[in-house]
């Protein structure tokens, strides 16, 4: 039997949260925070760039408002970042929103360049804006351990089991969407705009539906960002950069599949991480080289990503496999 | 300011008009035309505008490697070749810097004695620091060469071909891949020789290329994709609105004029001033 949809997500669920119960070392769990948090923010990136073909490379926008709305209440007016979050990523979507409205009626590289403009928009502002913290950022005081307020410190496992549970959740909204109507609207609109729209999709709003959910969906990312680091400023949760490596996981795992955005996470930030570590002072730049060089193997060479290729092998492994079953028979 | 942004711009523009890329490594393009003036600097003591010639023939050949190993391979994408082309370049950015932070360390560096620095002109009362007048010269010139190139020669007008229809070209004998590897050389040289230009005065770092690049592409969408004269016209405005926003708000804020002005541009009139697309 092949595993798929929700028996390979249950079993994924599974050992991703058996992981940590062998690793008690800060510097792997922190990765495999990072990891966990990146699937997350790409899978949410996919919703819209991926499904709905939308390439949004401003996405550092709405981790950055997420980030501050929660830091803002909780630093400020106490807060709980639990609420924070949600009301980050409310915000985020509303922003979504309102930066889709005028940015949707553009195409193509128009659409792109746009989307960057915008969140460097936002960078800029956050960066001047002095009762945001401006260029100092803000650090969040630590308040005692303790669940409403998002902070531990005795160990990161509740770190890790708090993104995992956003992962989680942003994966069974991707395997719902994708099987229900919004889904097939979100992928008419990525192959051929003219022809969705001529058949009665109303592209528009479709579009405008995709911004916002991942833009809900960042935001809560960059709340939960911003507890687990305590610290924020804009060059560490605003920039171009962040928007970057929020798209590539997608793009290394395939744009547009349910487990792309997983895959790509799961080889590129233990790596990075890894090759950031060990040839630290010497090897400056070698992780963004090996970053860069994946990038542009797998879009020339498999632009369906590493999952476009897993398929292929199962493919080929299943042709190989069905001889053999039918002489068992 | 705005002539180098349009030069910078003009190759951008040269490569997309040609085939419909968005070349998003151009920034680490003109990144890495700064670091070979740099080093080429410290190797032969030779004042940068020596160089001139040298960097953009290297940038040329850059832009042909390039495209041949893999911008080629890219375009043969079976499934969405859109995205595979904005993510291919954008690897090859992301590589690039790595290289130069590999090799150069991040440190901000930049060239201190040349022929021209520290020497400024009078014109009508307003005092101008001569190597950003030189880089404007230079760039007018670059400029016209390249649109003599592409409006009187046959190169040209087999370029000109090209865009219009990439499968007719090739029943007329024109090879449309070797076209591709000259459009890509030639960006590189143009976004070469604004380097170099840009070295005289400003500071070298693996970053460099990414304040510009935002920069060109804006210049480019304002003045229409593929238009020449649209990308010399939309970096002078790129350069004004600069220069105005910065005496209006904090300086730190300049580029928000830029942003707003492109917004604005593309709302209204959503393929530029001159665009053909």
């Amino acid at each position: 039997m092949k595993l798929q949809g929700l028996p390979l997500g249950a079993a994924v669920l599974a050992l991703v949260l058996a992981v940590p119960l062998g690793i008690s070392d800060p510097f792997f769990q922190n990765i495999l925070i990072l990891t966990a948090l990146y699937t997350a923010l790409s899978q949410a990136w996919n919703l819209l760039g991926g499904y709905c073909g939308q390439v949004s490379l401003g996405q550092a926008l709405f981790f950055g408002i997420g980030a501050y709305t929660s830091t803002i209440l909780f630093t400020r007016y106490g807060v709980s970042p639990l609420i924070g979050m949600m009301l980050g990523g409310l915000l985020a979507a509303l922003v979504g929103l309102a930066v889709g409205w005028p940015c949707f009626r553009l195409r193509g590289h128009y659409f792109v360049i746009a989307t960057i403009v915008v969140a460097e928009t936002g960078y800029l502002l956050f960066l001047n804006w002095d009762w945001a913290g401006a260029a100092t950022g803000i650090l969040i005081p630590f308040k005692g351990e303790s669940i409403v307020d998002f902070q531990f410190q005795t160990s990161k496992l509740p770190y890790y089991y708090g993104i995992v549970t956003i992962a989680a959740v942003l994966w069974l909204f991707s395997y719902w969407i994708a099987r229900s109507k919004w889904g097939f609207y979100w992928r008419a609109v990525r192959g051929n705009p003219d022809a969705a729209e001529s058949l009665g999709v109303r592209i528009f709003r479709y579009k405008m539906a995709a911004a916002a959910a991942s833009a809900f969906f960042t935001g809560i990312c960059g709340s939960f960002y911003a507890q687990y680091v305590s610290y924020i400023d804009p060059d560490s949760v605003l920039t171009f950069n962040q928007s970057v490596l929020i798209s590539l996981p997608t793009v290394l795992g395939g744009i547009g599949t349910l487990w792309g955005p997983a895959v790509g996470a799961v080889v590129l930030i233990p790596m990075s991480e890894l090759v950031r570590a060990y040839l630290g002072g010497t090897g400056q730049g070698t992780d963004l080289i090996i970053y860069g060089a994946l990038i542009v193997a797998v879009a020339t060479l498999k632009p369906e990503g590493l999952c476009g290729l897993i398929a292929d092998l199962r493919k080929s492994g299943g042709r190989a496999a069905r001889p053999a079953a039918d002489e068992g028979a | 300011m705005g002539l180098i942004y349009a030069l910078i711009a003009a190759g951008l523009s040269l490569i997309f008009g040609l085939m419909d890329i968005v070349n998003f490594a151009h920034g680490e393009f003109l990144m890495t035309a700064m670091y070979l003036t740099f080093g080429l600097h410290l190797l032969l003591t030779l004042d940068p505008l020596a160089l001139l010639p040298v960097v953009a023939a290297l940038m040329f050949l850059l832009g042909v490697v390039i495209y041949r190993t893999v911008i080629r391979r890219a375009m043969q994408a079976k499934t969405s070749v859109w995205m595979a082309q904005i993510f291919v370049t954008f690897g090859l950015a992301i590589m690039m810097r790595g290289l130069a932070q590999l090799i150069f360390t991040p440190e901000y560096r930049s060239i201190r004695h040349n022929w021209l620095s520290d020497r400024s002109v009078n014109l009508l009362g307003v005092y101008l620091s001569l190597p950003q007048l030189a880089a404007a010269g230079v760039c007018l010139l670059g400029f016209l060469g390249l649109y003599l190139l592409i409006a009187r020669t046959d190169f040209g007008r087999a370029l000109e071909a090209t865009r219009e229809d990439k499968e007719a070209v090739a029943l007329v004998g024109i090879n449309r891949d070797l076209i591709f590897a000259l459009g890509w050389g030639i960006g590189g040289a143009v976004v070469g020789i604004a380097g170099v230009m840009l070295a005289t005065f400003y500071y070298i770092y693996p970053g460099v290329g990414a304040n510009f690049a935002l920069v060109a592409f804006i210049t480019v969408a304002l003045g229409g994709f593929g238009s020449l004269g649209g990308a010399l016209l939309g970096g002078i405005i790129i350069g004004l609105v600069e220069a105005v926003t910065a005496m209006l708000v904090e300086p730190s804020l300049k580029s928000i004029g830029i942003y707003a002005v492109y917004m604005l541009v593309v709302l209204l009139r959503p393929r530029g001033l001159f665009g053909y697309l």
